[in-house]
């Protein structure tokens, strides 16, 4: 039976290779590819002259800046927070805890503009925080703040769900060691529980930093989109192009698109190094 | 005390066994806990909150007003239409592509994994745009459409297609990790037994892989219904005709109508709570299914 196996997969009898491949291609080719393709020639078509004005203006630069420095922050403080919410999942018992670990992929479910509008009267100058916060001095909403804070809510999942796994799988038994060993707690976590999890938190960074940078619908509500102030790249992608300035919003697109090319890349080998830890 | 002293010096194996070190002091776990709650409690349940409470700031009465409006009606039937549109089209092609990567060794497979999982990590806006490149008036096939009298852009067809741009990978990649790992064996045995490709596809294959496939689409499903970026740009706004119910949301919001933007929004809510309900049914499901295959 098991030596049959073998020799009939050798052979390959299942069927559909052409057709389901076919189909894959054709539509990946349709849909995703081919579109993308088209950006980087129009791009590439606009000339060195204009890309090199397009890229140096400084409402592009400042743009550039806001976008990448603020999700930037916001996948920081995803990964600080993140990494407790996946630490207190894991390992205590608490009332609730189902719960709220069904609850961390809300900012997957809900659709961005709910999140948008919803973080904007929360933070508003007479919403239930930002009045709060207004009393302090501190503006949240029409401010680069604003923009954190939304893409500290679109980007919360990734860190959480990137750790979790990997505690869940860690062998306590390393710990016990170093217990018995007498080490004391705090130098168990430094030295034996928070380096195979180091992977994984960057993994979950850097995932949350790609999402950060091009996320649109929950940033423009909150942000104000001043520009040179808090406007994002993917809304000066969008002005452009209502401004029927299809050579400039391509140039800013396709760079965007190498960054996010960049970053695909990085966490394919961040997830490797991720499972190499788990594994060994 | 002498517990905690014994067990930094090797004493006798009973009493340090009962004060190791192995998890934090009852006052970290509080501290840690409470960070944690107030963390999530911030930035998950307080917008919730929100989106209920100004919904139904101004009554029921005003709230049900605003969601039977007709703009309202036209952008839920669009909504709808789109992901009836998307699903069934993306989750076709998830089957295709998890059967061809996971059914067969080819070159290039892995850089075919990566081009399927390539529309998650480009911006929604950019997916939106390529398709004004490609169809828009001044793009690449515009002139020939318009010819024709065909319209793609700030139309159906543009929203369609974006959204299944911004979807295309949710059923894929859900499919290949679980095709990979139930590998080829029962479509083997079925074929051997004489049976043709498509019913070892319907009767074998599918049976198989059907929660999955459910988890793929309800997350499909939940982006179509809730994709803003990509189709903000394809859209051109036109309320009643091109506004899904999340570019309605920002129509209502930017004329300063804050009740109706809420109770619409509050609608896309619920479908985000029924989507993560039947997430975690499945999730659920699945690990009851390997704690009892571990079983045996």
């Amino acid at each position: 039976m098991f030596g049959g196996a073998t020799a009939i997969r050798q052979r390959s009898i299942i069927p559909g290779f052409e057709l389901s491949l076919g189909v894959t291609l054709s539509y990946l080719g349709l849909i995703v590819i081919i579109p993308l393709c088209v950006l980087l020639l129009n791009a590439s078509d606009a000339g060195w002259a204009k890309i090199w004005a397009e890229l140096s203006s400084p409402r592009t630069l400042a743009a550039f800046r806001v976008s990448f420095g603020i999700a930037f922050l916001a996948a920081a403080f995803n990964a600080g927070f993140g990494f407790i919410v996946a630490w207190v999942l894991v390992r205590y018992q608490f009332l609730g805890r189902r719960f709220i670990d069904a609850m961390i992929d809300l900012p997957f479910a809900l659709p961005t503009a709910v999140a948008g509008i919803s973080l904007t009267q929360l933070y508003a100058e007479k919403g239930w925080l930002g009045s709060a916060l207004a009393a302090t001095g501190i503006k949240v909403a029409f401010t680069p703040l604003g923009i954190l804070v939304a893409l500290v809510f679109v980007g919360l999942p990734f860190v959480v769900r990137t750790v979790q796994p990997v505690l869940q799988d860690f062998d306590r038994e390393t710990e016990e060691a170093g217990a018995l060993l007498g080490a004391s707690r705090t130098n168990i976590l430094r030295r034996i529980v928070f380096p195979p999890l180091i992977p994984a938190v960057t993994t979950g960074f850097t995932l949350a930093f790609a999402r950060g940078i091009g996320e649109y619908g929950s940033v423009i509500f909150i942000a104000g989109n001043m520009p040179g102030y808090s406007e994002i790249v993917p809304l000066l992608i969008i002005i452009k192009l209502e401004q029927f300035d299809y050579a400039g919003a391509t140039v800013i697109a396709a760079l965007m698109l190498v960054a996010s090319f960049i970053l695909l890349f990085t966490i394919n080998l961040l997830q490797a190094w991720t499972r190499r830890q788990q594994g060994g | 005390m002498v517990d905690h002293f014994s067990s930094f010096h090797a004493g006798p194996p009973q009493a340090a066994r009962r004060s190791l070190p192995l998890t934090e002091s009852a006052g970290a776990r509080t501290i840690l806990i409470t960070i944690a709650l107030g963390f999530l409690l911030l930035f998950l349940l307080l917008p919730l909150v929100v989106v209920f409470a100004e919904a139904l700031r101004m009554g029921l009465g005003s709230y049900w007003a605003a969601i039977r409006e007709p703009e309202a009606l036209a952008a839920i039937r669009l909504t709808l239409l789109t992901a009836l549109t998307v699903v069934p089209l993306n989750a076709i092609f998830g089957i295709a592509a998890a059967w061809a990567i996971t059914k067969f060794q080819f070159a290039g497979k892995n850089l075919l994994i990566t081009l399927v999982d390539l529309p998650f990590s480009v911006s929604p806006v950019i997916g939106g745009m390529v398709f004004v490149l490609l169809f828009g008036r001044q793009g690449v096939f515009g002139p020939w459409f318009a010819a024709h009298d065909i319209k793609i852009i700030f139309a159906v067809p543009g929203i369609i297609i974006a959204t299944l741009f911004v979807t295309l990978p949710f059923v894929a990649r859900e499919l290949i990790p679980l095709m990979q790992k139930q590998g080829t064996d029962y479509e083997e045995a079925a074929l051997m037994l004489g049976a043709s490709g498509w019913q070892t596809l319907f009767r074998i294959t599918l049976p198989n892989i059907k929660w999955g496939l459910l988890y793929g689409v309800l997350l499909c499903n939940g982006r179509a219904i809730g994709e803003f970026g990509a189709v903000a740009v394809v859209s051109g706004h036109i309320v009643g005709l091109t506004t899904t119910m999340p570019l309605y949301i920002e129509v209502l919001y930017n004329d300063f109508n804050f009740p109706a933007a809420f109770a619409v929004a509050s609608l896309l809510t619920l479908m985000a709570f029924v989507t993560l309900i039947l997430k975690t049914i499945l999730e659920w499901r699945a690990e009851q299914r390997l704690a009892r295959g571990r079983l045996h």
